[in-house]
Order: C-alpha cells, then sequence, then structure tokens
C-alpha cells in the first residue's frame, strides 16, 4: 500500500505547502517522492519526537507536513508531541503509520501497532483513516489535504481480491450482500474476506461492511437495514478491544435501541502463544482469519 | 566555524541604561504583583529570565520574528513582557490564574498573539522552533526565531534530537537560549544530572556558543544579534534564580512557593532598591 502512497503522494507535489517528514524510512517506496520534493521532503532521522515538532512549527508557518515512519513509531514514541505539539493547537499535520496491526508480521511485537487508532482518538480533533485497498489512496490523499484537522493514516497491505474492483473510498462500504448477518471489517481485514465471503451461499453468506474512518462516521441507511434484517452481528478488527470501532459501534447501537441479538467483536490479542510469526499467523491465532471468522455465520455463533 | 565561549561570567544584575534600568523595575515589580496577586509559585525561575524576556521584546523582535518559550513554567514572565511592550494589559494580567483566563500558568494554545505554541511540558520548545524556522527557510522569508530554555530541560531527550535536527539543517535563522540559573525541580542541575558545561556540549556539536551574563541586557542584545555561522546560534545565559530578591535568589524552593504578604512587601522593597 505505501508504493499506492507515494505514488498518490507524487501526484501532490505542485502544492507549494506539501511538506514530507520521514524518520529515515522509505527505502524502495519514497524515493520518487523524496526526488520530486526537492527541500520540501525532510529525513529527520532517527528522532521521532523532534520530528514531530518540527511538522508542527511547519505547520503553523502555513505548510502541510505528513510525517511518516512504521506505525508504532510515529504513534507511540512521540505521543507527548502529539498531543500538545499538534492536537491542542488543531494542527492539520498528518501522521503517517505503516504497517498497522499485525502489518510486519514476524519481525516482532516492537513493529506491530495493535493499539494505535485507539490512542489516538482520544486525543482532540483527531481524525484516523483505515485505507483498505491500494486504490483507496488516490481518492483519500486529496482529502487528506483539504482537512483542517489533525490525521492519522493507518497504512497496511492491500488485500484486494485480484478479480473484483472495490468501490470507491468512503467511511463505510458494502463490499458484499447476502442473508446470514452482518459483518463489519475495519481496514484492509475486509479485503481479504471478500473472496471467502463469496465463496459461501447466498443464505449464509454475510452482508460485508468495510469500515475506514473514525471517529466513528454516521451509519448508513443500508447498514442498519441490515443490522435489522438479521440477529447476529459480527465485528472483526486488527486492533485491540480497548479504543477499538468495535466498541464506538456498540455504544452507537446502545443509544439508537437497535441492537442485534447476537454480537461478536473479534480483536487483536497480542501474543496468545507468544510465538511470533507472519500477519496471517497473528490473525489466526486471534480469530481474525477469515474462516474463523465466518463459521458465525454459519450455525456456530459462540455464547 | 568560530566558536565564542567565555568561562566564567561576571554577573552584573544591572542593565546599563536608564531605559534597561526603568523598565526592568517596572517589570520586576508587575510580575511580583502578578503573582501575589493570583497567589501562585513559579516566581523563582520567572525572575531568572525576566531580563532575557524584555531584551528579547525590547530590542531584538521584529514583526517578521517568531518567539518560543520552551520552559513554559515562565508564562508569568512572558505574560509581563508581552504587558512591559503593550501587548497585554493590567486587566489582562489580572486575569492571571484565575478561572476563564487565557493566562494560564503555562502559555496557552491560542488566544494571544505572540504565543505561538502551549509549552509547559519541558523538551517541546527547541523542535517547535526548529519547525518554525525551517518553515520560514522553505518559505523564503526572513524572519528569525528565538528559544528560550531552561538549564533543566536539557534532561529532555528531546532537546538534543532537536539540536541534532537543527545543526543538520543549519537552521541560521534559530537563536537558542539557555536560562542557566543552575536550579531544577528537586535539587541543583550538578546534583540531579550534571551537564555541565552546556556550553561545552554545544560547541562539540560544532555551534557558535555565547556565554553571557542573564541579566545584563546590554550583552544579551549584543549576543541575539551575533551572527551564526552555520546555525543555530546557541547562547548559554548566565542566570539566578529569584534575581533581585534576596531571600529567593539560589533556593530551590522558590520554584514552587507563593509570596506572603510580608515576603511581597520585601520582594518589592528589594526590586525598587536594586
Amino acid at each position: 500500500m505505501r508504493h499506492a502512497f507515494s505514488e498518490s503522494l507524487l501526484h501532490e507535489q505542485s502544492r507549494s505547502e506539501f511538506v514530507f517528514l520521514t524518520g529515515d524510512l522509505g527505502f524502495r517506496a519514497l524515493e520518487q517522492l523524496r526526488d520530486a520534493l526537492g527541500t520540501r521532503f525532510i529525513n529527520a532521522g532517527v528522532a521521532e519526537q523532534n520530528m514531530v515538532s518540527v511538522a508542527a512549527g511547519l505547520s503553523r508557518s502555513g505548510f502541510r507536513p505528513w510525517v511518516y515512519s512504521i506505525a508504532p513509531f510515529i504513534f507511540a514514541r512521540p505521543f507527548e508531541q502529539i498531543r500538545n505539539d499538534i492536537c491542542l493547537h488543531r494542527l492539520p499535520v498528518v501522521l503517517v503509520g505503516n504497517g498497522g496491526g499485525y502489518g510486519y508480521g514476524v519481525m516482532g511485537s516492537t513493529h506491530h501497532a495493535l493499539e494505535d487508532y485507539g490512542v489516538l482518538l482520544t486525543l482532540s480533533g483527531m481524525e484516523v483513516f483505515i485505507p483498505a485497498f491500494d486504490s483507496d489512496l488516490s481518492t483519500l490523499i486529496p482529502l487528506l489535504f483539504e482537512s483542517r484537522q489533525p490525521g492519522y493514516l493507518r497504512l497496511g497491505l492491500g488485500e484486494q481480491p485480484r478479480t473484483w474492483s472495490p468501490p470507491q473510498f468512503a467511511p463505510w462500504r458494502k463490499l458484499a450482500a447476502g442473508d446470514g448477518g452482518t459483518l463489519i471489517a475495519v481496514g484492509p481485514l475486509a479485503g481479504a474476506l471478500w473472496t471467502p465471503c463469496m465463496a459461501i451461499p447466498e443464505a449464509t453468506r454475510p452482508n460485508l461492511w468495510c469500515l475506514s474512518q473514525l471517529p466513528l462516521p454516521v451509519i448508513p441507511d443500508e447498514l442498519r437495514r441490515d443490522l435489522a434484517r438479521s440477529s447476529r452481528l459480527l465485528i472483526a478488527e486488527e486492533h485491540v478491544a480497548q479504543g477499538s470501532a468495535g466498541q464506538a459501534f456498540a455504544m452507537e447501537l446502545l443509544q439508537s435501541r437497535c441492537v442485534p441479538s447476537i454480537i461478536r467483536h473479534v480483536t487483536a490479542l497480542g501474543y496468545p502463544s507468544g510465538r511470533y510469526g507472519s500477519q496471517k499467523f497473528h490473525r489466526a491465532e486471534c480469530g481474525l482469519d477469515a474462516s474463523s471468522l465466518l463459521k458465525f455465520f454459519v450455525g456456530e455463533a459462540p455464547a | 566555524m568560530v566558536s565564542v565561549l567565555v568561562q566564567d561570567v561576571e554577573l552584573s544584575t544591572k542593565p546599563r541604561t536608564a531605559r534597561t534600568i526603568e523598565r526592568r523595575l517596572r517589570a520586576k515589580q508587575r510580575l511580583l504583583t502578578m503573582h501575589f496577586d493570583s497567589g501562585v509559585g513559579h516566581i523563582g525561575g520567572n525572575l531568572s529570565c525576566l531580563d532575557i524576556l524584555l531584551t528579547v521584546y525590547h530590542d531584538v523582535l521584529t514583526d517578521a520574528d517568531q518567539f518560543v518559550l520552551s520552559k513554559g513554567h515562565a508564562a508569568g514572565a512572558l505574560y509581563v513582557a508581552l504587558w512591559s511592550i503593550g501587548r497585554l494589559s493590567d486587566e489582562d494580567l489580572s486575569q492571571f490564574h484565575k478561572d476563564n483566563t487565557l493566562l494560564c500558568g503555562h502559555p496557552p494554545a491560542q488566544g494571544i498573539d505572540g504565543i505561538p505554541f502551549a509549552t509547559g511540558s519541558l523538551g517541546h520548545g527547541p523542535g517547535l522552533s526548529a519547525g518554525l524556522a525551517l518553515g520560514m527557510r522553505l518559505a523564503g522569508t526572513n524572519g528569525r526565531v528565538i528559544c528560550l530554555t531552561s538549564d533543566g530541560e536539557w534532561n529532555e531527550g528531546s532537546t538534543w534530537e532537536s539540536l541534532i535536527f537543527a545543526r543538520h539543517q543549519g537552521l541560521k535563522n534559530l537563536t537558542v537560549i539557555v536560562d542557566e540559573n543552575g536550579l531544577q525541580g528537586f535539587g541543583t542541575t550538578a546534583e540531579v544530572a550534571d551537564l555541565s558545561s552546556l556550553s561545552e556540549k554545544f560547541r562539540a556539536f560544532g555551534l557558535k556558543t555565547l556565554a553571557v551574563d542573564g541579566h545584563d541586557q546590554a550583552a544579551l542584545a549584543e549576543a541575539l544579534q551575533s551572527p551564526a555561522a552555520d546555525g543555530p546560534l546557541m547562547i548559554v545565559a548566565k542566570t539566578i534564580k529569584g534575581c533581585g530578591v534576596s531571600f529567593m535568589e539560589n533556593r530551590l524552593e522558590w520554584h514552587y512557593l507563593p509570596m506572603n504578604p510580608e515576603q511581597y512587601d520585601a520582594a518589592c522593597r528589594e526590586v525598587g532598591d536594586s
């Protein structure tokens, strides 16, 4: 997804206010952007606290900074700088975290970001974007340039099926229809679920919805109708339960008194076995793989 | 690159001209009154940097420039300096530390012209200032940025990150001043985390570093007008915490304590006599 990210940013290079800061990362992804932006591409070194403060200063000077690193290094290490320097002043700085969730796989737990958007959404004015597909970036990046508030862009691995073109980026998208219930997946996980969903009979296939923006956007009427038509709702996300999209969605359902009778929330659980592996390995350990998730809709609903 | 390091700075504690004497007296009395009226502490660190702030605002800053108070606990001195140049009124200062105020104990995020950032958690100012300075350079404007830090603040790793960055970027339009009063939260800087000498450390980064008497406004003004080679310019201002009030000078407790009426009267007398 970061190649699509870089290509989309290249289209914005003529914006004179555009500056890009990286925490010494971008090998085989950001070289073209670096060459195109010249002095407006700043390798701030391995110093994320300073990088975020510098971005705030640049924003105060009228520039539109994008600040890039591996996801945990951009949200956790400089958290106070994000809070104080960016969010207290509601500055439109875009933080870009590459490899959200278990995206860095067997590189290990220090490189995973399982708490990123939950933590960042506690901050004043922060908006979070979790694109699901590479093609989302070309729509999303111009939108972020127009935003007047802080943003966090969580990049993952685009998991778009080869035989299918997803709908254009939107906060909520319906990716598949069926009569088996409702499945809401956050970000790229939705793409990974499309093919397995389409392989099961329509009678048990869930309506597959993709959520790509937080705080929780207004729930579309069609999603409300899907919820009303079925008794089963499954929310899946590569993020811990605390501060998750699922918790926010459950609160929304409670407030609107529209609560399906069987709800399950499947989240990142950390490292249940104490072992490490690929993103696929960690998803499976948490029950975030397609096989585990779709059992919910074929008569094996958990207690 | 020229590096200037004055090892032993004699502290005059007296400004040199009638004009600076008058503005210094008015500002110190106003600072004491504001802190006494609101019943808050931090007066020691405010008195240590008041001469620096008066010099910056009266003698150095232009409309194109920016100032960042990284040692946000000296907000009182900043507000009084802004009052001294006419940007804040007596009525404004009377709201210091009150409910529904903009003049909180550390600089606010918005609402006061000339305060670009909320500060107070130490170690943020140098990076913010580097961002402003880089922005000026990218925009092709001629302004400069002056950042005031405390000395204990250099315990924070982020300050060194920012110094590396500013040095690497060659930010000649950035000046960082250290209010070196030798006291920090729970002891002297030598006792807590000895960084002496900061001047030598800055010089080891290849930065032009000036050591001045932080209560000599003429010397401060001269240092602040000194051109940097590759930037940023570093000024280590040797100061006295609680400067001008004998029972506060170099005393840790005046980082925290409010004045009682007797102490306030005595402080005002001493300042008036100085």
